[in-house]
């Protein structure tokens, strides 16, 4: 059984068009005063404007460094091994490889690829890191010449990283040790 | 043979041609940046010379216009692939886009553009039945349109074809239909005896507005613009009529398209604004200086120019009619209403007289 909707027939003067052609020439000629004068453009002109990135944003996933400057990844290459796109590609040092440059670690990865092309930003090697080594940033345009050049490299992944200062991991290990030895634990 | 006659012609007719050429270059600029203002967007603003950053204000300013998209837009056409589709007739394939140009560019020919500069008058041809001579050539350009439409041999083109011939035989009767008062009123069929007219007694829109309604209307149905662009309506025939054409062929649609709309604002403001008279400071009468005779050129571009805004305006504004709602307009519409305009005018000349 089909719906009749009824609609409202239409006069006189709204059949002939009018009132309509003058309320959309209004409408656009509002519009168009807006964006020309007032910039009230709603685009965004893209590499000289850019967009505000949230906080928690998940952005392009970097190495970072500790407060002294050291390398945090220890190369246990779990984020290797979570990573659902296979992005990342861990050299371990292997027996008689290059040792940590911070104490408190045994190595350090010889060399970390991240191919830009493959990362998904899912954040599964943050979470999963237990050195807190690896975070994902707020870069989101990546741009290069070639295949080849997406590939981050251990080198260019830590200088885009940088210092993480708000993690220190093994400082609070140490308090904790240090409190351990008193009893009972107060951490 | 007055080679004096000959060569004057010939001047005008490329200047002409070029001035019109141009205008068709930067209206589908204007009309790319109108649509973006309306749309609460920027526009083509990047496109520039390499040269152009190191001249200081005025290059950017230029390219922020958009002033070098045209140019880059007409490299493109011509350095596109020219693609003949397998099925098409060729040789009709060919010949399209050259129909419907050509016609486009010949209605500019009997428009007065100004008055005069020096002894020579500024119209390529003053002929004594201008208005007969636009209708005629603008019947034309519907072949091309239809022989693109046939020649593509594809199901949409043809669509686009067929109903660009009813649309345009439709509107051209009301258009013909709604010029009749203003021929009556000024009892003559010569362009620039229209403008006299005009010039000493006011604008013809004053005397027959509903004339100018109409004929604006039919003019929006015979250049194909929105609202009545179901021949290239790209959301139910992909692109039309063109559909199948590509690179300069394709070009030169656009150039019909745009020289059409630039023909019907020329001759909306001869017939019913005045040509290139002004009211005041004496620019209703032919010029006698090289100064005054430029300014009633501007005059006439300024008012052409307001019109070709007016077309783009509208695109960018109204939804498309159905296809019966087209006809509806055309035939019960606005026919009845051309032919009472017919009869009230020649009643009231009647009383007149």
């Amino acid at each position: 059984m089909a719906i009749t909707v009824n609609r409202k027939p239409l006069s006189f003067w709204e059949n002939l068009y009018l009132p309509a052609i003058a309320g959309g020439l209004k409408v656009t000629l509002k519009h168009a005063v807006g964006s020309l004068f007032q910039g009230k453009q709603v685009t965004m002109e893209y590499p000289e404007q850019r967009w505000a990135v949230p906080t928690g944003y998940r952005g392009a996933p970097y190495l970072v460094k500790d407060q002294e400057g050291n390398t945090k990844c220890v190369s246990c290459q779990l984020c290797e091994f979570v990573c659902p796109p296979k992005a990342i590609r861990i050299t371990p040092p292997g027996q008689s490889g290059q040792v940590a440059d911070r104490a408190n670690a045994e190595k350090m990865p010889q060399e970390f690829e991240i191919n830009m092309l493959r990362c998904i930003y899912c954040g599964m090697c943050q979470e999963v890191c237990p050195e807190e080594a690896i975070f994902l940033l707020k870069d989101w345009s990546h741009v290069a010449g070639n295949r080849a050049e997406m590939i981050y490299n251990k080198e260019k992944l830590l200088a885009l990283g940088g210092t993480h200062g708000g993690i220190q991991k093994w400082k609070h290990k140490l308090e904790e040790a240090r409190a351990q030895e008193s009893f009972p634990v107060k951490v | 043979m007055d080679w004096n006659f000959i060569i004057f012609s010939l001047v005008k007719v490329a200047v002409v041609v070029g001035v019109v050429q141009g205008m068709v270059a930067y209206s589908v600029l204007a009309e790319r940046k109108i649509s973006a203002w309306i749309q609460d967007r920027v526009g083509p603003n990047r496109t520039a010379p390499p040269f152009m950053k190191y001249i200081p204000v005025l290059g950017p300013f230029l390219t922020r216009l958009g002033i070098f998209q045209p140019l880059a837009d007409g490299l493109k056409f011509l350095l596109k692939e020219d693609f003949t589709p397998a099925g098409a007739r060729t040789i009709y394939f060919w010949l399209a886009p050259a129909i419907a140009v050509i016609p486009a560019m010949l209605t500019v020919a009997v428009i007065p553009f100004g008055s005069q500069i020096g002894h020579q008058h500024m119209v390529i041809a003053d002929l004594n039945v201008g208005i007969l001579y636009t209708f005629g050539i603008v019947s034309l350009g519907v072949y091309g349109i239809v022989l693109a439409g046939y020649a593509a041999n594809s199901k949409y083109p043809f669509f686009g074809g067929i109903r660009s011939s009813a649309q345009m035989i439709s509107y051209e009767i009301s258009m013909g239909m709604s010029i009749i008062p203003v021929l009556l009123i000024v009892g003559n069929l010569n362009l620039s005896q229209i403008i006299a007219w005009q010039s000493a007694h006011g604008w013809m829109v004053m005397y027959a507005p509903l004339s100018f309604v109409i004929f604006m209307v039919a003019s929006f149905a015979e250049t194909n613009r929105t609202p009545f662009d179901l021949p290239e309506a790209e959301t139910e025939l992909v692109g039309g009529y063109h559909t199948e054409y590509s690179s300069m062929k394709f070009a030169l649609f656009f150039l019909a398209e745009y020289s059409n709309m630039v023909a019907s604002s020329a001759m909306m403001v001869t017939l019913f604004f005045g040509g290139w008279t002004l009211p005041f400071f004496g620019l209703d009468q032919p010029a006698q200086s090289l100064g005054v005779g430029i300014l009633q050129i501007l005059v006439f571009l300024a008012k052409l120019l307001f019109f070709m805004v007016v077309f783009i305006w509208v695109r960018w504004m109204f939804p498309r009619f159905r296809y019966d709602q087209l006809m509806d307009l055309g035939w019960r519409r606005f026919l009845p209403l051309a032919l009472v305009n017919i009869l009230i005018t020649a009643v009231w000349l009647w009383m007149r007289s």
